[in-house]
């Protein structure tokens, strides 16, 4: 009987943390994406005016899907069109970031704010993020 | 007995929660008293250029009340969501000729009259109405303090400058009546009803 107990109350236990690890996907994206990026691309990835690209329903996001781990790393000194506005700042890269770091902030941003994009692997970020190697 | 111990508690209950009079904005900063007079803080005279190389002068905002911040193009940190808080002032009073805005460049080096045209635009501003200005470095580093604002060039900061990122409201008398942090949505849409209040007062709207 009192195994009984002891599992019932396990259980129950387990079953009450399981809705919120699924809540926490995003957690560390999130995180990352306050501490690197909202000062620019702002909380709900607006942007701002023609300064600064939003991450919000932007096709850019979906366009060059392979080019956004460099960029997030690295930087980004090109111009560029987004939603059909022409964007010509420099965006500064976090070099610091891991490759698990870039997966997770760009996991984030694919399924905020209304985005709906497919999830990056994080052997596909290490793939990509190979071919932009500071020297190469 | 009973009954009036009740009513006249209801009766103070009704008064204590009934609003004394339309409430105003304080005059912020220490004030003096000369004579008997009490001397409020004012902002002193300023000349600066802005993005259409006007000269803007506290003549510029004559009859009006109006928005501050400070501000460098190349910031790295707040000045995004200051200028888009900024933004959300901007279009809520649109065309309103009662209210001006006007954000100091702090690095006069790099922001040009023509970098803050093009930062001006690319922000979709006009500029009868909010003026981006640069200036002489020791003039707008020292009305940084009549605005209570910081403004400090520190190499180890990100981007080169320390600021604080302040929205400073300035009523026609040139008196500061109200900021907020403008990194801050929520603060933000507090100084906008602080905004309402001051058109309430000064222009009896």
């Amino acid at each position: 009987m009192r195994h009984i107990l002891v599992f019932i109350f396990l259980a129950g236990s387990l079953a009450s943390t399981l809705p919120a690890c699924e809540d926490n996907t995003y957690q560390e994206g999130a995180r990352l994406y306050q501490q690197h990026c909202a000062n620019c691309h702002l909380d709900d990835g607006a942007g701002l005016g023609a300064l600064i690209p939003p991450l919000a329903n932007s096709d850019f996001l979906e366009k060059h899907r392979d080019a956004l781990p460099c960029i997030l790393k690295y930087g980004l000194r090109d111009t560029i069109m987004v939603n059909g506005t022409r964007y010509a700042e420099q965006m500064p890269g976090v070099p610091t970031l891991s490759s698990i770091h870039v997966t997770n902030i760009l996991n984030y941003i694919n399924h905020s704010w209304g985005n709906a994009h497919p999830p990056y692997r994080l052997d596909e970020v290490k793939r990509l993020l190979e071919q932009c190697k500071p020297g190469k | 007995m009973r009954a009036i111990i009740l009513f006249s508690l209801a009766l103070s209950l009704f008064f204590s929660c009934s609003p004394s009079g339309p409430k105003t904005l304080p005059i912020l900063g220490e004030r003096d008293v000369v004579n008997g007079d009490t001397i409020y803080p004012t902002i002193p005279d300023f000349a600066f250029i802005d993005q259409d190389s006007q000269v803007v002068t506290n003549a510029t905002f004559k009859d009006k009340i109006y928005v501050v911040d400070f501000f460098f193009i190349h910031c790295p940190t707040i000045c995004p969501k200051v200028k888009a808080n900024g933004l959300r002032i901007y279009n809520k009073y649109r065309n309103d000729d009662r209210i001006g805005m006007l954000s100091h460049s702090i690095d006069v080096k790099n922001d040009t009259v023509a970098a803050l045209k093009r930062h001006a635009e690319k922000l979709g501003i006009d500029s009868r109405q909010w003026h981006l200005v640069t200036g002489n470095h020791d003039d707008i580093y020292s009305i940084a303090d009549n605005y209570f604002s910081v403004a400090i060039e520190n190499p180890d900061a990100p981007g080169g400058f320390d600021h604080s990122g302040r929205l400073i409201l300035v009523d026609k008398n040139r008196h500061v009546r109200s900021f907020c942090d403008g990194t801050d949505a929520a603060d933000t849409d507090r100084f906008m009803q602080d905004i309402d209040l001051l058109l309430q007062e000064q222009f009896g709207d």
